[in-house]
């Protein structure tokens, strides 16, 4: 199974690289895109019996490895 | 006594804390493997600067798991001194032996100069032969040195004094001007709860001899060496 995760910095943790790419983007004219958040997207292949619980093994590895909490904040997502 | 210098694959400070200890202030001094689960009887643990597992998913995220981490957290949780320093200061982050993370400095450039730190606590074993106060002349080189952690998490820090060497001017004023990387108050360097455990941004290393352009670095470890023998004394008194 399938799973993606993820990984961005909390909306309470300003993200350098974010702000640098909306300038560029308003500099070549995108004025109608506000703000842009970086992260880091994860694609797991994971052998479980149901999404549910590949959808769990995902979150549980975001947790412990894939992000950290402190700064990051994570979606998992199973297809 | 013995320092213990941990080389994780990608370290490239290991060699400047091994020459500091061993050369300069003419101790013992082991390299300690990351794959080794012992640390051949350290009386410090230096965990250098470099680039640990090439920094690969997070500045040492990966270096957490390596089999010496457990031996570090034992002998840290048992009143040992550890020092890290730069990669060495993330790696106890993300080992959670300290608070807090590292963000891309708030200018995305890759610092790589000398700065002035204040020491703002001596009661740690790598401050306790400096000086409140006192102004270290120290390079930094990192792109990942803004220190950040939640608001309530820093004003506990603060609090509890933990907050340990502040970047600052050369006048000692602690501006904005004078932070290299956007880190919240300033902070450079902090300790843990019972202050045996430092980690900090500046490479004090790279700075104890002076044709390096400074030899303030070398207090931390003339510090540790004076601490560990009053213990010791202390010990067999």
């Amino acid at each position: 199974m399938k799973a993606r995760v993820f990984v961005t910095l909390k909306k309470s943790v300003f993200d350098p690289q974010g702000k640098t790419i909306a300038d560029a983007l308003h500099s070549l004219g995108y004025t109608s895109v506000g703000d842009v958040r970086q992260g880091k997207f994860f694609e797991l292949d994971i052998a479980a019996p149901s999404a549910d619980q590949a959808k769990t093994v995902a979150a549980e590895v975001a947790d412990k490895v894939l992000a950290n909490p402190v700064i990051e904040s994570y979606r998992v997502e199973v297809e | 006594m013995k320092f213990g210098v941990v080389v994780f694959p990608g370290s490239n400070c290991d060699h400047d804390a091994y020459h500091a200890a061993k050369h300069v202030l003419g101790q013992d001094a082991e390299y300690l493997w990351h794959k080794d689960a012992g640390l051949k009887g350290a009386d410090v643990i230096v965990l250098p600067g470099g680039f640990a597992h090439g920094d690969y998913l997070r500045t040492g995220a990966i270096a957490r798991f390596s089999p010496i981490m457990p031996a570090i957290q034992e002998f840290a949780r048992s009143g040992g001194p550890v020092l890290g320093i730069c990669n060495g200061f993330q790696v106890l982050l993300e080992a959670g032996l300290l608070p807090g993370a590292m963000l891309r400095n708030r200018d995305l450039k890759f610092h790589c100069e000398h700065v002035t730190v204040r020491v703002e606590q001596t009661d740690t074993p790598f401050t306790s032969a400096a000086v409140k106060g006192q102004r270290l002349r120290l390079p930094i080189a990192h792109g990942e040195g803004n220190y950040y952690a939640a608001p309530e998490v820093v004003r506990e820090l603060e609090a509890a004094r933990r907050v340990i060497f502040r970047y600052c001017d050369e006048r000692g004023e602690a501006t904005d001007a004078a932070n290299p990387n956007g880190a919240v108050n300033g902070i450079a360097g902090i300790c843990n709860e019972a202050r045996n455990v430092v980690g900090l941004m500046p490479h004090p290393e790279r700075a104890c001899e002076s044709p390096l352009g400074s030899a303030d670095g070398l207090i931390l470890f003339e510090s540790v060496v004076t601490a560990l023998a009053r213990e010791g004394a202390a010990r067999t008194a």
